[in-house]
């Protein structure tokens, strides 16, 4: 019964992680009718946001190190304890989550340029080219990062104070046991918080209304006169960030490298599949029942009766579901088909 | 420079790449003769660029294989699979696996990894094919990212996981008898397929390759892959079942990829599961559409360019680039270097990547749409001057 | 005798009756014609004659057997061909491929692996293409690209691949459509030349000099039910027809 539990949590941060992922993949294709293979690489962008917020708090002055006394020898202390003392230390213990103010403005205009200096021009070109060009920005983007941080995965911890794991167990008094790392339930309200927060934005502001209207029938919505042009342009800049808020917040379970975003972008397009291409709240449902389904094929108990499951259960789900109904879970008629 | 030695027979079909069944048959076998020939002396003609030695040539015609094959699928239909890296692994796999049980002799290994890669494909296809578009793309991604993934983990007994599968002093070889001292080497009917002997298998195998991809072009299973590509919806009203057709290209191709990944285990007897990763799908897609899609010509042009260049700049380190920037002041030269050193060596993806996007952006026809773009505008310029 | 028979066909679309009890005979060898304002149904009831929707209720049968289920292509090779609304052609084929693929798909079937045989060797099949497309006056522009075509000459062209199958049943929606008066004049001399062919056709359209031109039998329908059938003559006097169509056209 822990057991059970602890995997459908296990699976619910990276669940959490291909609902972001496919939420955002899914607005663009409803909105500029767009596939883009590169969404990946926006979350691994994300992730390194993370990196870079750790790296310039922890820019460090060689000062002597007096600890050290029958020799002369410097150690690196960073600039903000020097100056800030133990606030400075806190502030580089919180990174992580301090990195948000780097990556909302990094991705958003990331976002912007890429759709505004490339995406535009692939509206109306195939999706065969469509796919081929950003797969071609993936690469690009991927060997820049690669370049610059190097192939190793970096270890960016979560904040000391949330570093523990917390005793479910006892939580849901279900017996001792059960424990859960903090971070992984902060990720998974996280990513909760911001579903519901591009669900809200579409339902309640008038944007959203008209971003909508625009998914169902674009030439309609142009046709009132409303520029539907900008708006999406502001939608692609919405889905980087979101992709990469999933990207940075993902840093402590798993240490980002620059192939990252590939491996997420497949599981998070089978989730687009899966959940029915032009569905938001496919997108959202599949992303967590894949990742929960993924964490349980995982157990050793079920690998122990089916070796090698864990490897290929989103991709079984996939196919199973789409020779039931070839739209997926909550896929429309006419939607990406053809 | 070896675009331009290779690209010179292919003029004529240049002009109308799209109208690939209207060349007369005789076209078809001059061209194809000229072809056959500028393969078997590709040892000679690309000695002057530096690219005559045995494992760069051998990579150009087993790459030349696997994108003709890609591009029936993808030229002639116009399905975008982006898995094709999994079939080339297969074959790799079942041919080292012919050398370690049966025999070292490379028919039989070729045979399994024509084999393999046919069925495979047909697994594979016959799911994916449900779906058209990106749902085609994304199901096949996924279907090879899997295949990956097992390599990896639990296919270790057959794959023997990161290490790689190779030859062993323990293996049977039934049919070749006790083996001497040391490994034995990959031979056909007691020539060793080494070096340049392995080339011209290689060879032989892309001719042949080539001369079955222009049958099928010009056949009527060519002409109905064609018709779907361009308009799907009306064959069904026209009587057609297009499903059997498109799983029939993407057998074929996924065969082209098998017999392509027998190829590297007859020049050099092991295989690896990074062979099946994205990275290598999305290579041979690349392939194609540089050289031009839907060409004959075409995507053998883009395997030997981007092996080519992928030789050349992989090469340069950091002392050969400041050697060739030696003739710059100081400062300027160290600049260059700077400039130009992430876009070669170690990031020789980068600089794949963004010929990726630039192909796709300016030249979605590839170097056949350039050449024959060029060709008509010197046309037009000299009909001006007489006319 | 009746080649195509409609039996209280019933299509709902999320609650909304599209096709409600609709009954249909086709003779043998007739042109009929079915009009109706916009939204009657009458594309409705074409897609589930060629496999693209199935009847929630109801009976197809053409030449005494049953349509419903069977896949577009398998009805094409029992003999329907269609013209779509606007043309469906292969854009990238000369024109000669354009008719020589439904040429193929008649003489061989649903899937035939011919992968070795060059396309210009099977010469029957080339020289019926060649017939026909001299016959729907594209002979001169054979080996032009079909996507160039203008769009008179398109549905010509598609035209042309549909003759090309003799089929028993031809189904033209609206081809007319979006055509110029000279187009439209020379696509109704092109229908009357085939009529003489005796190939049984339906006829979806809005343009009434050609309905009364071409049809021998004339069915009207609004609001996914059959209101009315007769001759021309029958049709253009009936007051229930001019109250629920003609009436707003011409007044």
């Amino acid at each position: 019964m822990d057991a059970v539990v602890l995997q459908a949590l296990n699976g619910l941060d990276k669940g959490g992680a291909y609902a972001l992922i496919a939420l955002g993949l899914t607005l663009i294709f409803g909105t500029l009718g767009v596939v883009n293979f590169a969404h990946g690489a926006l979350f691994m962008l994300g992730a390194f946001c993370a990196v870079t917020m750790q790296k310039l708090l922890t820019l460090s002055q060689k000062v002597e190190d007096t600890s050290v006394t029958f020799f002369k020898a410097y150690k690196e202390v960073p600039y903000l304890e020097i100056w800030f003392g133990d606030t400075g230390a806190a502030l580089i213990d919180f990174a992580v989550p301090l990195a948000i103010v780097l990556t909302i403005p990094v991705m958003l205009v990331v976002g912007l340029v890429m759709e505004r200096g490339l995406i535009q021009y692939f509206y109306k070109r195939s999706h065969a080219e469509q796919i081929l060009v950003t797969f071609g920005l993936a690469i690009v983007i991927q060997e820049i990062i690669k370049s610059a941080f190097g192939a190793n995965p970096i270890p960016t911890p979560a904040p000391e104070a949330v570093a523990g794991s917390a005793d479910i167990g006892a939580w849901l008094g279900v017996g001792q046991g059960l424990i859960y790392p903090y971070w992984r339930l902060i990720y998974l309200a996280f990513s909760l918080a911001i579903i519901a927060a591009v669900f809200a934005f579409l339902r309640f502001t008038t944007f959203g209304m008209v971003v909508r209207a625009g998914m169902q029938d674009r030439e309609t919505v142009g046709l009132l006169g409303i520029d539907v042009q900008r708006r999406f342009t502001i939608v692609f800049g919405i889905a980087a960030v979101v992709a990469g808020l999933a990207g940075m917040m993902y840093t402590p379970i798993l240490p980002p490298d620059y192939h990252m975003g590939m491996d997420f972008l497949v599981l998070s397009f089978v989730v687009v599949v899966v959940g029915g291409m032009g569905s938001l709240e496919g997108a959202v449902l599949a992303g967590f029942l894949l990742g929960i389904l993924q964490s349980f094929a995982s157990m050793n108990e079920v690998k122990a009766i089916i070796p090698g499951i864990d490897q290929i259960i989103v991709y079984l789900v996939a196919v199973v579901v789409l020779q039931v109904r070839p739209r997926g879970l909550f896929g429309r008629r006419g939607v990406m088909e053809g | 420079m070896s675009t331009a030695t290779i690209g010179s027979p292919s003029d004529r079909s240049a002009r109308s790449p799209t109208i690939a069944g209207s060349a007369s048959n005789r076209a078809d076998h001059v061209k194809f003769l000229i072809f056959a020939a500028a393969v078997l002396t590709m040892p000679i003609w690309l000695s002057p660029v530096g690219a005559a030695y045995p494992d760069l040539v051998q990579k150009f015609a087993i790459y030349g294989i696997f994108a003709i094959g890609f591009n029936i699928l993808f030229g002639l239909t116009g399905y975008l699979s982006f898995g094709h890296a999994a079939f080339l692994g297969v074959g790799s796999y079942a041919a080292v696996w012919s050398f370690k049980l049966l025999t070292m002799n490379i028919v039989p290994a070729m045979l399994f990894g024509v084999l393999a890669g046919g069925v495979f494909a047909l697994l594979i296809g016959y799911v994916s094919l449900r779906r058209s578009g990106i749902y085609f793309s994304i199901l096949t991604l996924a279907f090879a990212q899997m295949s990956y993934n097992l390599a990896y983990s639990v296919l270790t007994p057959i794959t023997n996981g990161e290490t790689g599968l190779q030859l062993a002093h323990g293996d049977p070889r039934v049919l070749d008898g006790p083996a001497g001292a040391g490994l034995p080497s990959t031979n056909l009917f007691g020539v060793e397929t080494v070096g340049y002997s392995g080339f011209y298998v290689c060879a032989v195998a892309l001719i042949l390759a080539y001369y079955l991809a222009l049958r099928i072009t010009r056949s009527p299973f060519g002409m109905t892959l064609r018709a779907i590509k361009s308009n799907q919806n009306r064959m069904n009203y026209t009587g057609f079942n297009t499903r059997p057709y498109t799983l029939a290209a993407f057998v074929i191709s996924g065969m082209y990829a098998g017999l392509a990944g027998s190829l590297m285990a007859v020049v050099d007897p092991l295989a690896g599961a990074e062979r099946m990763q994205w990275t290598a799908s999305g290579e041979v897609v690349l392939m194609t559409i540089l050289g031009g899609s839907g060409t004959l010509l075409g995507p053998v042009l883009g395997a030997g360019i981007i092996k080519y260049f992928e030789n050349i700049f992989s090469a340069f380190n950091d002392q050969v680039l400041s050697r060739m920037f030696d003739f710059l002041p100081a400062g300027l030269g160290d600049l260059m270097v700077d400039l130009v050193q992430p876009f070669v060596g170690d990031g020789w993806h980068l600089t794949l990547g963004v010929l990726f996007m630039l192909i796709v952006i300016f030249l979605p026809g590839g170097v056949m749409e350039g050449v024959s773009r060029v060709a008509g505008r010197l046309r037009r310029v000299r009909s001006d001057r007489t006319g | 005798m009746a080649i195509l028979d409609v039996r209280d066909v019933c299509k709902d679309f999320g609650g909304l009756r599209a096709l409600n009890r609709v009954n249909l005979t086709i003779r043998e060898g007739a042109v009929h014609a079915i009009i109706g304002p916009n939204g009657a149904g009458k594309s409705t009831l074409l897609n589930c004659f060629v496999g693209r929707l199935t009847p929630d209720t109801g009976t197809v049968t053409f030449n005494g057997k049953s349509l419903l289920g069977i896949r577009p292509h398998e009805i094409n090779q029992a003999g329907v061909a269609r013209v779509f609304q606007t043309p469906e052609i292969f854009a990238d084929l000369s024109l000669v491929e354009n008719v020589t693929i439904p040429a193929l798909a008649k003489r061989d079937g649903g899937f035939r692996m011919d992968l070795w045989s060059r396309v210009d060797t099977h010469a029957d099949v080339r020289d019926h293409a060649e017939a026909v497309l001299e016959d729907v006056g594209l002979a001169d522009k054979r080996h032009a690209h079909a996507g160039s075509l203008s769009r008179g000459d398109k549905r010509r062209l598609e035209l042309a691949m549909c003759l090309v199958q003799d089929p028993k049943l031809l189904l033209l929606d609206e081809p007319t459509a979006g055509m110029s008066r000279a187009d439209t004049n020379a696509t109704i001399d092109l229908l009357q030349r085939i009529g003489e062919r005796g190939i049984t056709k339906i006829v979806i359209e809005h343009d009434m000099t050609v309905v009364f031109t071409l049809a021998h039998t004339i069915s009207v329908m609004a609001q996914g039910t059959m209101i009315a059938e007769g001759t021309p003559e029958e049709i253009k006097s009936n007051p229930k027809v001019q109250e629920a169509y003609l009436g707003g056209a011409h007044p």
